[in-house]
């Protein structure tokens, strides 16, 4: 088969590191060669975070380049901008529509784009855009804003059968959390 | 088992099931899981050290009791432990000793880009570079081998993109050797001049040696491919290299970067037309190449700055770029930032308040060099914040100029390398004021407890330095504790000390907001019927505090609570949620 890019992208402290140990695990467990890159370190404070997941039979590079990505999974509504040409034509990006705004804006040196979803829209892409924050209170808790993506994005990868995620956040997550993020998983999955 | 490993988890992995018994490091990106995960070990001794040359040396005499050692850095590390790095070369060890060593190219958390190879070539000492977590493991229990047989310290070099990628690895048994009886053998480690002289042949004969083990280990090897191109690589470059290229290419892959073999590289150059060499950063490859004779392209066509991807070697090979989306808009950076409620912030507004010129150093506070605190006037290396606040000193007093000067450090980087420039500071009695950022942690690695928190790597009570004793007992006679998130006593010890005309020392003390240990207070928001929108709380630069229809507005999933802001407000807009209300 041929290997299938996926890049998790938003702002350091979303809990992208549990999405893509959750995603890393599933595939893993289902047989696939699989790589997973992220940088840790000083972007992590707040700064633009990416990790690249790359799954097939046999995978070599383990990040993605420009126009390689089949689906982008962005935590906010800039850091889906800011990689969208990461995406490859006919690539899918699924959208958190929560904003978060970076420091030139917060300092009035920039300002937030207002037209990000039009401008992804009118490209060869598909898009995806939803509330993840609403989804994730609406499952107990507004940290559960990755595991809603995560389901989302589980439901276009449909080779992997839901139940493998089930058990993937079971086995991963704290027990006391395990509920919470399961109905977040089903709230980004089930979402029409 | 199959299992999706960091390269730094397969490295300990690889290292524990190699027999490791004693582990002493220095955190550094991208080094630092390595020691994390082998202290999940409990069967074995792992320690956090004050710096990378005392984690080298306990490693040192770990080896010479007779056990399998290791120490894991990062590239700037091996600076600070390149002393008893080119001496343990002439020693050799005793039991195996691996020195990991983790380069950062693209300088994602660090403050240059040096390429670690050459230090295995210049202390003559054998280097392995992994290319997946895979190798990670298996080379980590290779070195060990190579240690003991070659009697040598061995070095382990990953870069950023081996050292956090995740790939697949197979979990073996852990097989440590028993200890290999301790004898004293004053003519191997006692390296005085008589001794180091009889020493220094065997470093070159067992150069020699390693380098006819380069030549048949199966740490490199030649994947026969096209015969057009033979590529010579190395590390997370030959899986670029396997990606881009495919089988197109003939590989020689090396897992060996030091000693380079001879015979091995001649015979793969003869059997294609055109050798081309790819290796991030230096030439280092390419040098050893033309030094024996072989005609290669490297850094003609590939860049001696940033990292690779597949993407700069199908460039490099006329590969047409794959089309992708562009956007037009131009999107604003979203650079790092001081976590909201981080007690930096204070200390930071309370300096550029003041005009103060600072000098600073390494690690979360760094970040106190950005917009809008911008409060930052240099950051060279480890430590360098208070021995070049003497020296800055120094050279306007010698000619007559008067400035507002300070320093600021961390307390773990105070331990590493700020005592010794405090020692200057208090023996050559310079009027300098040295800011100590006491977070109790040492943070921008990621939360690593150190000498002054009073917890040792498994987060059990252990030592803790007093920082006021050490300055007192160093000779400072003008020592200060400020809270930095009371703003008015920050800013009256700050004040007060820059007029001192004598070596002083303000602790900035308040531990990390992140910290498990730490309770924050609830929320704070905005009154929306006082706020003037001044925007006097923006220039803080908290994270949690934007901008929004005319006033300020807190984000209270961000907000800690910490009061910075509160006590900043000229017009008391800001407190608690049923303040506001």
């Amino acid at each position: 088969m041929k290997t299938v890019n996926i890049m998790i992208v938003g702002v350091g402290g979303q809990g992208s590191l549990l999405a893509s140990k959750l995603l890393g695990k599933v595939l893993v467990d289902a047989g696939y060669d699989v790589k997973v890159s992220e940088v840790h370190g000083m972007s992590q404070r707040g700064g633009s975070v990416v990790t690249y997941v790359r799954y097939g039979d046999k995978v070599a590079s383990p990040i993605i380049d420009l126009g390689e990505s089949d689906y982008i999974l962005s935590f906010e509504k800039l850091e889906a901008a800011r990689y969208a040409e990461y995406l490859s034509p006919r690539g899918k990006i699924i959208v958190n529509t929560q904003e978060i705004d970076p420091m030139p804006v917060i300092v009035g040196r920039a300002v937030y784009p207002s037209h990000i979803l039009n401008e992804l829209e009118s490209k060869d892409v598909t898009v995806d855009a939803i509330d993840a924050l609403s989804l994730a209170e609406k499952a107990g808790t507004a940290k559960a804003v990755n595991v809603v993506l995560l389901g989302r994005l589980a439901r276009s990868l449909s080779e992997v059968p839901r139940e493998s995620w089930l058990e993937a956040i079971r086995s991963s997550v704290k027990p006391k959390f395990v509920e919470v993020n399961l109905r977040a998983f089903d709230l980004g999955y089930s979402l029409d | 088992m199959r299992k999706l490993m960091i390269g730094n988890e397969a490295v300990a992995r690889g290292l524990w099931e190699g027999g490791v018994q004693v582990v002493s490091s220095y955190p550094g990106t991208p080094s630092t899981e390595i020691t994390e995960f082998l202290s999940e070990n409990r069967d074995i001794y792992t320690e956090w050290a004050p710096n990378e040359k005392v984690a080298t040396e306990v490693a040192f005499g770990a080896s010479l009791s007779g056990v399998r050692s290791a120490t894991c850095m990062k590239h700037v590390g091996l600076n600070v432990a390149a002393d008893p790095l080119f001496t343990l070369s002439y020693t050799g060890v005793n039991g195996g000793m691996v020195i990991c060593v983790a380069d950062d190219p693209a300088m994602h958390s660090s403050q240059n880009e040096q390429d670690s190879r050459h230090y295995a070539k210049a202390a003559k000492i054998p280097m392995l570079e992994p290319s997946d977590s895979a190798e990670c493991l298996a080379f980590a229990k290779e070195a060990f081998a190579i240690s003991e047989s070659f009697d040598t310290p061995v070095l382990f070099r990953l870069c950023t993109r081996i050292a956090h990628s995740q790939s697949v690895v197979e979990l073996g048994e852990r097989v440590a050797p028993d200890p290999i009886p301790y004898e004293r053998k004053g003519e191997k480690f006692i390296m005085m001049p008589g001794n180091a002289k009889k020493r220094h042949p065997f470093v070159e004969e067992r150069l020699q040696k390693l380098t006819a083990f380069a030549e048949t280990s199966p740490l490199n090897r030649i994947e026969a491919g096209g015969k057009h191109v033979g590529v010579i690589t190395s590390g997370t470059c030959y899986q670029y290299v396997r990606e881009a290229l495919g089988n197109e290419v003939s590989v020689l892959k090396l897992g060996m970067v030091w000693p380079l073999p001879v015979d091995l590289i001649k015979t793969f150059a003869a059997s294609v037309e055109r050798v081309v060499v790819i290796e991030e950063l230096d030439g280092f490859i390419e040098d050893h190449c033309r030094n024996i004779g072989v005609k290669v392209d490297g850094k003609s066509i590939f860049p001696p700055i940033g990292e690779y991807s597949q993407s700069v070697i199908a460039a490099a090979f006329g590969i047409e770029a794959k089309p992708h989306v562009l956007i037009e808009d131009p999107i604003p950076a979203r650079p790092p930032m001081m976590c909201a409620g981080c007690p930096h912030r204070g200390t930071f507004y309370t300096l550029k308040k003041n005009g103060v010129t600072v000098l600073g150093d390494i690690g979360c506070y760094t970040l106190g060099a950005q917009p809008p605190l911008a409060a930052l006037d240099s950051t060279l290396c480890m430590g360098a914040s208070v021995s070049g606040l003497h020296g800055f000193n120094r050279g306007l007093a010698e000619t007559g100029r008067k400035m507002k000067t300070a320093c600021v450090i961390g307390d773990s980087t105070f331990v590493h390398s700020g005592m010794t420039g405090l020692a200057d500071i208090a023996y050559n009695g310079s009027a300098s004021l040295v800011i100590v950022l006491d977070n109790s942690i040492t943070g921008m690695t990621g939360h690593q407890e150190n000498p002054t928190t009073g917890y040792n790597i498994h987060g059990d009570p252990a030592g803790k330095i007093d920082l006021e004793a050490l300055c007192r007992a160093m000779g400072f006679r003008r020592i200060r504790v400020v809270d930095p998130y009371d703003l008015a006593a920050t800013d009256a010890a700050i004040k007060e000390e820059l007029e001192a005309d004598e070596p002083s020392v303000v602790i900035s003390r308040r531990p990390c907001v992140l910290l498990k240990r730490v309770k924050t207070d609830p929320p704070l928001s905005v009154d929306t019927a006082l706020c003037r929108s001044c925007k006097k709380c923006l220039s803080l630069g908290c994270p949690a505090i934007s901008f929004r229809d005319g006033h300020a507005v807190i984000n209270d999933t961000l907000c800690t609570g910490c009061g910075v802001c509160a006590g900043l407000c000229p017009f008391h807009a800001i407190g608690g949620k049923e303040a506001a209300q």
